[in-house]
């Protein structure tokens, strides 16, 4: 009897939790799908540089043909767009505008109290706008990419993976989508301690930039740097799916890859869940 | 604070009406305001200056590393690494220029449309172009001016004492790169004042910024890369209707010479630019005095 009515205590709580978790979601994706005007043509104008990475990248490719060689590091031109085009899928799905600096905004302003005093979990409760966000913007942003994606088909000269390849490419975007959360949800609740963080911030952004893949395929970089970057979390933001998809990695290789990322992934879980409850041990709720 | 040496002496409007000197003077005194203004802020100054620097630094790490992999950008344009570098460093003298002088202006004025504070510019007894493009200047952005002299010194130095066919420069190049570097700045602030000016139309304009920063983005690379295939349809649009091409290449290439000798079309396209730089002066001011006409005020 007993047992009975926790357990039915347990499962309709979970199921409160639940109904929580949906009105958030929702919430979060009706306020994301206002400006969904501005977002499409936001979206297209993203590609725009890619044009002139294309103009940038046959030249190059021009001067290497007649040197006699038909790729660099591997890729061929193609590949080098289709490489491109790749890692906007992969940032759509990783990158965070805004997560970092508004938790610690949050910290700064007090606003973060309403999460002592809710029992939402601030983590928790940002990670599901943050997917909603992303839904959304999913929702709007498959038509331009769609559109991009066909009109260069031609660059994807070795077309669709294979489907095992396809399930690791898909689990690689998923998974980087929780990195990225967690990153900067890390560089975020910094703010417990140093309030401003839009300097540090830049850093992350500038490494990111230029060692998530996201400037050049990574096969690029010369043989030491090159491992060296292996082991670091960045490359699962941009350029492993992108590789993954496009065939630069065998079997294994792509399935050590996924378990890196794992385990980085929860490291990073791991240290934000530390640095949140550490960081509430000091807080000292100013403001109104 | 010495509120006298910020704004210009309220009783003397007809010297500030007047042409000349005023004009010059009041240049001086905005300068001297935002230095005041930035210096006060030490520490994020600091910062905003490294972070530019380091930004120009990953640009270098950057085409490093495709310069591992060709010897030139193009075949047979004569764009190599150092002749490239010198192409960059221009791109930077000219953006970090802009972005001092001009950026903050161009941000601040589609915010003055917004609120309606445009009206009190307009007010002013000066020329409302030369006051909404001269008011803010954001002296961390010269920061870049540094990288750039620096990447310049080093590539110049490798393409004067390189063994085979070694660079001459001689000092009427140089008078016309310094002529050049400052008509990009007129054409990209012509672009930009011309892309400000349309939020009078349309009220809030974000995306119009990413479309400066997207044209702006095909002024990066040497012209020819374009001129193949479609390419030659931005080529065209990019060199004679918005001439964004001329503004790095024209200066870029009369320095590094990267063909040697000069081919045919490198003078007339240097006289083009020219023409250019006025044509884009001249009809942004057309635009900016078009749009001021249909200003409506908002708010009060």
């Amino acid at each position: 009897m007993e047992s009975a009515i926790s357990a039915c205590h347990r499962s309709s709580s979970f199921r409160q939790r639940l109904a929580t978790w949906w009105v958030i979601l929702r919430v979060a994706l009706e306020e994301r799908l206002v400006y969904r005007g501005d977002f499409a043509l936001g979206t297209l104008m993203r590609f725009l540089p890619i044009i002139t990475q294309i103009f940038l990248w046959r030249a190059v490719f021009d001067a290497v043909q007649t040197s006699g060689r038909a790729d660099v590091a591997g890729y061929r031109f193609e590949d080098v767009v289709a490489y491109y085009l790749l890692t906007m899928v992969a940032r759509a799905f990783s990158s965070m505008p805004g997560l970092a600096s508004g938790i610690a905004a949050s910290i700064r302003n007090g606003e973060v109290k309403k999460f002592i005093i809710q029992p939402v979990d601030m983590l928790g409760f940002l990670l599901l706008s943050r997917i909603a966000h992303k839904l959304a913007y999913y929702s709007v942003a498959v038509g331009p990419f769609a559109l991009v994606f066909f009109l260069c088909r031609g660059f994807f000269l070795d077309g669709w993976p294979s489907w095992p390849v396809l399930a690791v490419f898909c689990a690689s975007l998923v998974l980087g989508f929780f990195l990225g959360y967690f990153i900067e949800a890390c560089i975020g609740l910094i703010g417990f301690w140093f309030l401003e963080v839009s300097s540090l911030l830049f850093v992350y952004m500038l490494l990111n930039f230029f060692l998530s893949g996201h400037m050049f395929p990574l096969d690029m970089l010369p043989g030491a740097a090159r491992q060296w970057v292996d082991w670091l979390p960045f490359k699962y933001l941009a350029y492993f799916p992108a590789a993954v998809f496009l065939n630069k990695l065998a079997f294994p290789q792509m399935l050590r890859g996924l378990a890196i990322e794992v385990a980085w992934l929860v490291a990073f879980v791991l240290l934000s869940r530390l640095a949140w409850n550490r960081g509430l041990r000091r807080y000292s709720a100013f403001g109104g | 604070m010495n509120n006298q040496a910020i704004h210009p002496p309220q009783n003397e409007p007809s010297r500030i009406g007047g042409r000349g000197p005023a004009y010059l003077r009041l240049l001086w005194l905005f300068a001297c305001h935002s230095l005041i203004r930035d210096m006060s802020f030490r520490i994020n100054f600091l910062i905003e200056c490294v972070s530019s620097v380091s930004w120009a630094l990953m640009n270098i790490g950057f085409y490093w590393i495709v310069f591992r992999h060709t010897r030139m950008i193009g075949q047979d344009t004569g764009w190599g690494e150092a002749e490239f570098f010198v192409f960059l460093a221009t791109t930077w003298f000219i953006n970090s220029l802009v972005q001092t002088f001009f950026m903050p202006n161009a941000e601040e004025f589609s915010e003055l449309i917004r609120t309606g504070n445009l009206d009190f510019v307009l007010l002013k007894p000066v020329d409302t172009q030369f006051l909404v493009s001269f008011r803010r200047m954001d002296w961390s952005s010269l920061s870049n001016m540094l990288t750039a002299g620096g990447l310049m010194a080093i590539s110049l130095w490798r393409l004067v004492t390189r063994p085979e066919n070694p660079l001459k420069i001689e000092p009427i190049i140089v008078v016309l790169y310094v002529f050049y570097v400052l008509c990009g700045v007129a054409i990209l602030y012509s672009v930009m004042i011309g892309l400000a000016s349309t939020s009078i139309w349309l009220g809030r304009n974000q995306s119009l910024y990413d479309f400066w920063f997207y044209i702006t983005n095909f002024s990066r690379y040497p012209m020819e890369i374009y001129y193949r295939g479609w390419g030659k349809v931005l080529w065209v649009a990019f060199t004679f209707v918005i001439p964004v091409l001329v503004v790095v290449n024209v200066p870029a290439r009369l320095l590094a010479r990267p063909l040697s000798p000069r081919a045919w079309w490198e003078w007339p396209l240097a006289g083009f630019a020219v023409v250019a730089t006025l044509a884009s002066l001249i009809v942004s001011r057309w635009v900016f005095q078009r749009a001021l006409r249909s200003y409506r005020s908002a708010s009060s």
